[in-house]
């Protein structure tokens, strides 16, 4: 068992290891630099040997895999360094913008995963019906919205519409309510479906027919037999979009005008501020990797045949 | 005569398919009496797991009952909704299923599951539940029950998950069991010991039984009196000693005669030529897996194996699931790299073959698989299915292809109609025809048959075993036989080796083996056919219950 707990932890580190270089390779590529961007301008009136000077200062005229290990070696100190844009540390930006926007993600996956049961138990609780079959519609219209429209189409009806939500200064908890809406039913389409197609496949197998024999009504077999074997392939699915669900923050965050990483990225996407986009791909990845380690450790415990696997083959 | 515990009244049942209604149970009427064992017997599609259903209220979604009754007791419980059926559900009358591999919720303990039935009915505290578990456990075997209490069905057995399921079946001393097929996915010797623990708390608690069943060995071995299901309808019902010595429908006796631990053992035609022209020649077959993440330590699946196959004859491989036998089909047509041992197939070394060769081999010995569902490609047709191997070969011309092709077919007696068919389209039987032809299109010399009729009915089994018959003989095939059906090995076979957890604990010809196993596992193996104990048989003086 601890080698399976070290072996996925193992990879989900070389996975940020590859993510870093990967990104680090990609942002030195890129054409222009944020120093150039910065002090070049005319208006700044600075010459070539000032400019090489601020270059030097911010060691960008070392080679790529001296700035690397250098950067590495930052990383792994907690320094990200610094936006030469905005000419702060990295870090004062991140603890600025980082946490609203892992309130939102946060909020938005938890709101998605009740959705998910609340469709989930009631198609399965109203029998046969047409209620149902409306119901078991319902990811797919969700999953063919687009992020940006439903943010749109949400404010105009419960805003402008029906008045129920203010977006013109909102509360603090009223401000949330349409940006996690907007990101959770999204990500709620593809969880549902995939949730609901398991129950079905777990309602034929002969071991519900067993649990009926025995007198279990059906929502005792949906409970205590179903549930358990139908959220198994759910939680990897559930981990995967987590990355979906970062996208979706970024551009709801502009829908909604709210501060947060998506328009910090949107600023250093534009001004090529190399350092700020590193920090982000990285943190983006961290977050990842670990809620995919987490669905990783979870699954031994709701699947005791795992847990069988993993003790006899490590 | 007491009141029947059970009445089945002129019921008829139908399916929803699509905007129609078809109908499969059509006005079926029986009774089961306290303490009785009805056996409802039938081949696939006779209905009668759709009539034991019924008796549960267990039909699928789409199953409605039409007319007709079911009385327990003398009350009519037919128009019953789900939520009194739950009542009496696992109280009054129980199930036992079929498949004890996937009938226990994989992620539950065996405890908690035999649990839940007392919890459901609200038969006492959790102490009380506690300790009737773990004595129930005891009582079917399970021990020490404290540990098995706390096992995942994937930690036991295919008979010790039986045996959890017939705990669970009689924890509340229900009135009836219906027990449908329970022990058709079990090997002979668990079957028997899982049959007589049936009857050992049937007789304890004087419960009625329904056993659905389509082995009418184990029908006749153990129920009092027999319902003879065909297409939906009784084909003929009576005391099992009356239906066995005179079955009074042609249906009846059509099974009786295809079922194989009835039949008389066969009369091979003797096999004249050359005793030393061997087709096969396995000398001493060795098969280590390693053990997955084991490091490198092995688990030895074959130890020493070792037979001669005469051309045109045919050599069983017999044993129970786990015994090798499968590895050892595996490993002579070439699938397998053996750990030791030798080899030869019409005088070639398969375990020197590489590459090329090893390719080329594969034209000389085919194999045929278990399931006539899963080895065929639902997306090709009939003709498309045996045409392959011929394209995976040296090109020949479309046309010759599509006459070998067709000539096949007519072979294994298909009408050339089924050509353009899906597998879909055919039954079972059909199947393994379509499999037998691809395997047989390219002309090989040896034909591996691994469990090929087992899951197939007894009277498409006989067809199957008979065409089989008549291809080696005008083809000259020789077969190797894998199958763990001793009833069945005896009837098509001239020599066979039984093998115990990958060892050969016999071998030789058939009737040496049946009349004078070498080993005490043969002679378990022979004793555990079920329907040994016939009338039929006792009265019949050739047949075979006159040698063991």
């Amino acid at each position: 068992m601890i080698r399976y707990i070290l072996g996925r932890v193992g990879q989900a580190l070389a996975v940020l290891v590859v993510t870093f270089t990967a990104a680090f390779v990609l942002l030195q590529a890129l054409p222009g630099d944020a120093i150039m961007i910065k002090f070049m301008s005319p208006e700044m009136g600075l010459s070539a040997e000032q400019v090489a000077e601020i270059r030097a200062s911010y060691g960008a005229d070392l080679p790529i895999w001296e700035q690397y290990l250098k950067t590495v070696g930052n990383f792994l100190s907690g320094n990200f360094g610094y936006s030469i844009q905005a000419g702060v540390p990295v870090r004062h930006q991140l603890a600025v913008n980082l946490p609203p926007t892992l309130q939102l993600a946060g909020l938005a996956f938890l709101a998605a995963v009740l959705l998910t049961v609340v469709l989930a138990a009631m198609s399965n609780m109203v029998g046969m019906g047409r209620l149902r079959g409306a119901l078991q519609s319902l990811p797919s219209l969700f999953i063919s919205i687009p992020v940006f429209w439903l943010g749109i189409m949400l404010i105009q009806i419960f805003s402008f519409q029906l008045g129920l939500v203010s977006v013109i200064s909102p509360g603090p908890v009223e401000k949330l309510v349409l940006p996690v809406a907007t990101l959770a039913i999204p990500i709620s389409a593809p969880l549902a479906q995939v949730l609901m197609r398991n129950i079905d496949e777990v309602l034929a197998q002969p071991f519900v027919a067993v649990a009926r024999a025995k007198g279990a009504s059906r929502s005792w077999v949906l409970w205590r037999h179903v549930a358990r074997n139908a959220v198994l392939p759910t939680l990897t699915i559930a981990g995967i979009l987590f990355g979906e669900l970062l996208a979706g923050a970024v551009v709801t965050e502009a829908v909604f005008g709210l501060s947060g990483l998506g328009g910090l990225t949107y600023q250093a996407v534009n001004n090529h501020d190399t350092a700020v986009l590193q920090a982000i791909v990285v943190i983006s990845a961290f977050a990842f990797v670990t809620i995919n380690l987490v669905v990783d450790l979870l699954y031994p415990v709701v699947d005791p045949r795992l847990g069988h696997r993993v003790a006899t083959t490590t | 005569m007491t009141a029947p515990l059970l009445e089945v009244d002129d019921l008829a049942i139908a399916y929803r398919m699509g905007d129609h209604e078809q109908r499969v149970v059509h006005g079926v009427s029986f009774h089961v009496a306290p303490g009785e064992v009805v056996a409802l017997v039938g081949e696939s599609g006779s209905g009668k797991t759709t009539t034991a259903q019924a008796v549960l209220g267990l039909l699928a979604g789409n199953g409605r009952i039409e007319r007709g009754a079911i009385r327990l007791s003398g009350t009519d419980i037919a128009g019953w909704s789900q939520r009194r059926l739950d009542a009496i559900r696992g109280a009054v009358v129980s199930l036992i299923p079929q498949d004890p591999g996937s009938s226990l919720n994989p992620v539950r303990t065996v405890g908690s599951q035999l649990a839940e039935v007392m919890q459901i009915h609200k038969r006492g505290d959790r102490k009380a539940i506690r300790t009737r578990v773990l004595d129930l456990l005891t009582r079917v075997g399970l021990m020490p029950a404290e540990m098995r209490a706390r096992q995942y069905p994937h930690e036991l057995s295919g008979g010790m998950r039986q045996r959890v399921l017939i705990a669970i079946a009689v924890a509340l001393k229900p009135k009836l069991i219906i027990a449908d097929e329970p022990t058709s996915a079990l090997d002979v010797t668990v079957q028997r010991r899982i049959l007589d623990l049936i009857d050992e708390l049937r007789r304890e608690n004087g419960t009625s039984v329904l056993l659905v069943t389509h082995d009418l060995g184990v029908a006749a071995d153990r129920a009092d009196r027999l319902v003879v299901l065909q297409g939906g309808r009784i084909q003929e019902q009576g005391p099992v000693k009356d239906v066995l010595a005179a079955p009074a429908s042609a249906y009846t006796r059509r099974l009786l005669s295809d079922a194989p631990s009835l039949a008389k053992p066969r009369l091979r035609r003797s096999v004249g030529g050359d005793a030393t022209d061997l087709a096969i020649e396995v000398d001493g077959l060795t098969q280590d897996f390693p053990i997955a993440g084991g490091g490198a330590k092995t688990f030895r699946a074959l130890d020493g194996l070792s037979f001669k196959v005469r051309r045109g004859t045919t050599h069983a491989v017999v044993g129970e699931s786990g015994s090798g036998k499968t590895t050892a089909a595996r490993s002579i047509v070439g699938f397998l790299k053996p750990t030791a041992g030798r080899i030869l197939v019409d005088g070639m070394d398969v375990t020197t073959l590489r590459g090329e060769a090893l390719r080329r081999f594969r034209r000389h010995i085919q194999l045929v698989y278990q399931n006539p569902f899963g080895s065929l490609d639902p997306r090709q047709t009939v003709f498309h299915i045996v045409e392959e191997p011929l394209l995976n070969f040296e090109p020949i011309a479309a046309a010759d292809r599509a006459r070998k092709v067709r000539d096949m077919i007519g072979r294994v007696g298909l009408p050339e109609a089924f050509l353009t068919r899906h597998p879909r389209g055919l039954s079972g039987g059909q199947r393994q025809r379509v499999a037998i032809a691809r395997a047989l299109v390219l002309g090989p010399r040896v034909l591996v048959l691994d469990e090929a009729v087992s899951a197939l009915d007894v009277t498409v089994q006989a067809q199957i075993l008979a065409l089989l018959d008549e291809l080696q003989g005008t083809l000259g095939l020789t077969y190797l036989f894998v199958s763990h059906d001793l009833a069945v090995v005896q009837q098509i076979s001239d020599t066979v080796s039984v093998i115990h957890k990958g060892r050969q604990v016999d071998g030789g010809p058939v009737e040496r083996v049946f009349a004078r196993p070498d080993s005490d596992y043969t002679r378990d193996l022979i004793e555990a056919i079920p329907g040994r104990g016939m009338p039929v048989l006792a009265s019949n003086p050739d047949s075979r219950a006159g040698f063991i």
